[in-house]
């Protein structure tokens, strides 16, 4: 598993808003850090006009030595997205995102949503994008029992380290359905509470096994903590990010969604419907 | 020993207790059973039938402790309206129909057992039920009332026969006969013994229950114009009908009518009101269990169904859990179900022996102790309680009563629960709030790593909606450990949820434990009942803070009373003080509130809001935090945890500072200053040794004062004190190192 810079190629679709601005001068740090080719995307047609005004943003940008290539293509948004992050090679597809849906919005939250679904590589997903550096202090990442898991924890180091981040918080989200005692009386409580830690103690044990294989320079300067929390699998992890007040949620990416799925929100809709953090959905690109 | 045989004996060493309360309670049954029973406008001996199939059955396979079970006065509204409709004139056909009904309806709850809906009445609002229990008791009222007078053949709705109250008083003084008279006199005495028993302190005639008096004084006064050879004044009519063998002259239930629609929605209210019914009575029990065990609701649930489908096969009406029997019988010193099972027992012993006696019995004596119940379920003081909470419970309290009144009760409930919805959604101004939310998971539970203690965080709106995740949540937590709710991020608490959780807040400090609710001092509240609903303020800045009181803010208080130290809940701008410690570098100040002030020692506690970052990364945190003023001058430094907080204070040009011999203490503290051997001087032993057996706290020095921090969240008060003794502790500590 090769750690060095899994994020290659950067891409941002951008469209002429009053946030255009803000959200350039952010992908492009990340852009930076992630030590990426930026590309710029924008699906629409071309105007001299549109040209100038990209250009004025871009001579602010931060990082010179920053390589960026502007493209410009028509149709629909999430196709042409979509279809460029096969044919360019694409690692990172960065979208920005609103905190919380509501229904004027949900038209806007639903190509976010299809593209994290459908999409090959992964996505980071921008809540709050600024002018200036925040930096991004705390990182947390799910600790799933899933094959992508380890995937996702490394990335997780990787961008920590990129971004210098303080704290990672390694969240085992300990399902209802594995404690199959229902608590009805004092007994069956007292047998649930042997259960949690024991299942607490089988996933602390699952974690360090990933941990040893992060390589050793990601974990210098960094706090690592792991949390158990009891609740909705794929939901809770947004809520214990928001509380935490995390800057950055790292999540495996979903499994193929069939059509029950999207009619009973789960897992990762939940989050992408209210959206505590900058999200990065990890997704090995084949 | 091993635990079985041990739990083996405690049962036959408590016999004797359950023995005796299941007699008392007995005394109790026998009238109820009976008067509920006529209530009902069925036979009386099927409300007797209830009692003891429910008594054995629920003790035999039930999953409480000290419930008992039987005919419930909830039930009585019901079963009245579906005797009357399947019957369609005829009473005792309508019963048999009925008993059918009843059949069924056992089955459906014994379904729900099974399916663990045990956590169906969390889904009612509490002012909703509230009005159903003021109606179901005005129904009892309206028609017992009547019969009490004498008034044998009053019919019509509750509304109807509340309205014809006065008239019957008139007619009977003006034109009654010496029967109805002696009816009235029989029934008015009965209902003043119900009334004055509990103000007789007399300890031989507390002996015996107020009911029980009532039916032995009515039966001797009956059996006394027998000895005087006098004609009884009363006809059969006035008297309750008990057949001549009650096991050959069982009752059983008629079939035929299974699939008309007014028989459907029949066993459809008798479910929901039984199971509302007995969940709510197994769950006030709980509470009053000396040993305060947890009841197995579902396992209830199931026996309860069983039970009435088995009662209504042999003609009794339905079983539920009775929280004014189970009240008797735990204040007499029940400790486990066998009190339910001699309770069942003494009435089959009354029923063999007492036959006689019984027929004696007169209506008017039953009906007074029914009167008595009604009124008690809707009191004037129930009134004033839901409108102390707010005047939003006492709409919704009132819609659900008036629309029971006039409709019944399933109309009435599911108006109740409509309006508080749309109720909740005025106050809020929002209904997106609700029905985008309604159905996400808005619980979040975990451990914090040092103290264990868990720590709840409920997000969007929490309400009778949604009451039940958390409480799912809570049930997980033994009730031994600390708990802290965060309605930070919660913008609407609703009153069943403050009353739901004060429930849980009682269960866990009696086996030892808390819950200890924070993050509602930014939510306005129409009263100051701790029960109120409270919202977030979208202009709370404006108004003062100490208008809504919260539950923390009231045991502040105490704990200041406690410590002798004051109190100031108002919020307070001058927050320069602490701006020149490193921690607020970076982070503005808004305001602090909540202010526990021991002026001797110069220390203070409070709640302090401030904000990180600027614009759109702006983030708004409340923490608790301790400022110690010092007399005397300290160099600046900070001990923090592992460097968490390194950067900043790198940037104040603070270096890393090791203490010689205590690599340990190295290891785990991050301390940081200017002047590197003052602040090793001043990290005596002693001091390290404290900071090492303590928990942790992020402690600055500014020079002349302290600043001391444990989370970035509002502490509890369980943890404020711990808080005040760490500070004086580390106070008393650090005067002690600089005399050397």
């Amino acid at each position: 598993m090769s750690l060095n810079n899994p994020f290659k190629t950067v891409l941002f679709g951008f469209a002429f808003s009053p946030t255009l601005k803000i959200n350039i001068m952010e992908t492009s740090r990340i852009a930076h850090f992630f030590g990426a080719k930026l590309i710029l995307l924008h699906v629409g047609s071309k105007s001299d006009q549109k040209e100038r005004q990209i250009h004025e943003i871009l001579s602010h940008v931060e990082h010179k030595n920053l390589e960026i290539s502007i493209e410009w293509k028509t149709g629909k948004p999430d196709e042409v997205l979509l279809e460029t992050c096969q044919s360019s090679g694409i690692d990172l597809l960065i979208l920005g995102a609103l905190q919380h849906e509501n229904l004027y919005q949900f038209y806007v939250g639903s190509i976010a949503r299809k593209l994290t679904r459908k999409v090959c590589c992964s996505v980071l997903l921008l809540i709050k994008p600024s002018k200036e550096r925040v930096p991004c202090k705390h990182v947390v990442v799910n600790g799933l029992e899933d094959q992508e898991t380890p995937f996702a924890i490394s990335n997780a180091f990787y961008v920590s380290h990129a971004l210098g981040a303080k704290q990672l918080t390694i969240v085992e989200e300990i399902r209802q359905k594995e404690i199959a005692v229902n608590i009805e009386d004092d007994k069956s409580l007292k047998r649930v509470t042997i259960l949690k830690e024991k299942l607490k103690n089988r996933e602390d044990s699952r974690i360090r096994k990933i941990l040893k294989s992060i390589p050793k320079e990601y974990l210098k300067d960094l706090k690592i903590k792991t949390q158990s929390i009891f609740g909705k699998r794929g939901y809770s992890i947004g809520h214990y990010a928001e509380v935490v007040r995390a800057d950055l949620l790292v999540m495996n990416a979903p499994k193929k969604t069939g059509v029950l799925d999207r009619i009973f929100p789960h897992d990762i809709e939940y989050i992408l419907s209210d959206l505590p953090t900058d999200l990065l959905i990890v997704r090995k690109t084949n | 020993m091993t635990p079985k045989t041990n739990h083996n004996n405690t049962i036959i060493k408590e016999l004797p207790k359950n023995f005796f309360s299941g007699f008392v309670v007995s005394l109790i049954a026998l009238p109820l059973g009976l008067g509920l029973a006529i209530a009902s406008d069925a036979p009386p001996i099927s409300g007797i039938i209830a009692a003891i199939v429910g008594g054995v059955v629920v003790a035999i396979l039930g999953g409480s402790h000290v419930t008992i079970t039987g005919p419930g006065n909830g039930l009585v509204i019901v079963l009245l309206g579906a005797i009357t409709t399947l019957g369609a004139g005829d009473l005792y056909q309508g019963y048999l129909f009925t008993l059918a009904a009843i059949v069924i309806s056992g089955i459906l709850m014994l379904l729900l057992g099974f399916l663990k809906m045990g956590r169906l009445a969390d889904f009612f609002p509490a002012s909703a039920i509230e009005g159903m229990l003021a109606a179901i008791g005005w129904g009892i009222f309206a028609k017992q009332f009547h019969i009490m007078i004498g008034h044998n053949n009053e019919h019509g709705s509750i509304v109807k026969l509340l309205a014809q109250i006065p008239n019957g008083l008139v007619d009977l003084i003006q034109n009654g006969s010496i029967e109805e008279m002696v009816a009235a006199g029989i029934g008015i005495i009965s209902l003043l013994i119900m009334i004055f028993y509990s103000k007789l302190r007399n300890p031989y005639f507390q002996l015996i229950p107020a009911p029980m008096w009532i039916l032995i004084l009515s039966v001797g006064f009956s059996y006394s114009f027998g000895w005087l050879r006098l004609p009884f004044p009363m006809d059969s009519s006035y008297l309750i009908s008990i057949p001549e063998n009650v096991l050959s002259n069982l009752a059983f239930p008629d079939f035929s009518k299974i699939l008309q629609t007014d028989f459907i929605v029949s066993v459809f209210a008798i479910t929901l009101i039984a199971s509302i019914e007995s969940l709510l009575s197994i769950k006030a029990v709980d509470k009053l269990d000396s040993q305060s065990r947890r009841s197995n609701v579902n396992k209830d649930l199931k026996a309860l169904g069983l039970a009435t489908s088995l009662s209504g096969l042999v003609g009794g009406l339905n079983v539920v859990t009775v929280i004014a029997r189970s009240s008797v019988n735990v204040n007499n010193g029940a400790t486990n179900r066998s009190a339910n099972l001699f309770h069942a027992s003494f009435l089959v012993v009354f029923i063999l022996l007492f036959q006689e006696q019984l027929k004696k019995i007169p209506l008017a004596a039953l009906a007074a102790i029914l009167v008595y119940t009604g009124y008690k379920l809707a009191t004037p003081k129930t009134f004033r309680k839901v409108a102390k909470i707010g005047k939003e419970q006492i709409v919704i309290f009132l819609i659900t009563l008036l629309t029971t009144l006039f409709t019944n009760l399933i109309t009435g409930i599911s108006v109740g629960i409509l309006s508080t919805m749309v109720i909740h959604m005025i106050i809020n101004k929002s209904s997106l709030l609700f029905l985008a939310n309604v159905f996400k998971p808005n619980v979040l539970l975990f451990q914090e790593h040092e103290e264990k203690t868990y720590y709840i965080s409920v997000k969007y709106f929490c309400s009778f909606l949604n009451f039940y995740r958390l409480k799912n949540k809570l049930d997980a937590v033994p009730e031994d450990q600390n708990v802290i709710i965060d309605f930070s991020v919660c913008s609407f608490v609703d009153h069943t949820v403050m009353e739901g959780l004060e429930n849980y807040m009682d269960t866990f400090s009696k086996k030892g434990g808390s819950i200890e609710i924070v993050g509602l001092d930014k939510h306005g509240a129409d009263s100051k009942h701790p029960f109120a609903i409270r919202k977030i303020l979208p202009l709370e800045t404006l108004k003062p803070i100490e208008k809504y009181f919260t539950r923390r803010q009231a045991s502040l208080k105490a704990t200041a009373l406690e410590y002798d130290w004051s109190y100031e809940a108002k919020k307070s701008i001058k927050t320069k003080f602490l701006s020149n410690f490193i921690f607020f570098k970076t982070r503005e100040i808004s305001y602090f509130y909540n202010k526990l002030i021991d002026e001797k020692d110069n220390c203070s506690v409070f709640d302090v809001e401030f904000t990180e970052g600027a614009f759109v990364a702006k983030e708004v945190v409340k923490t608790t935090i301790m400022y110690v003023a010092l007399p005397h001058q300290l160099p600046i430094f900070s001990l923090d945890k592992e460097g968490l907080l390194e950067r900043i204070y790198k940037l104040a040009g603070f270096k890393d500072i090791s203490i010689k011999n205590h690599p340990d203490f190295n290891r785990r503290f991050f301390l940081s200053g200017e002047k590197k051997t003052e602040i090793q001087a001043l990290f005596h032993d002693d001091l390290i040794f404290f900071l090492e057996s303590n928990p942790y706290y992020h402690v600055e020095s500014n020079g002349n004062s302290l600043l001391i921090l444990k989370k970035e969240r509002l502490l509890s008060v369980q943890e404020i004190k711990a808080m005040i003794y760490f500070g004086q502790q580390l106070q008393k500590l650090l005067k002690h190192s600089l005399v050397v």
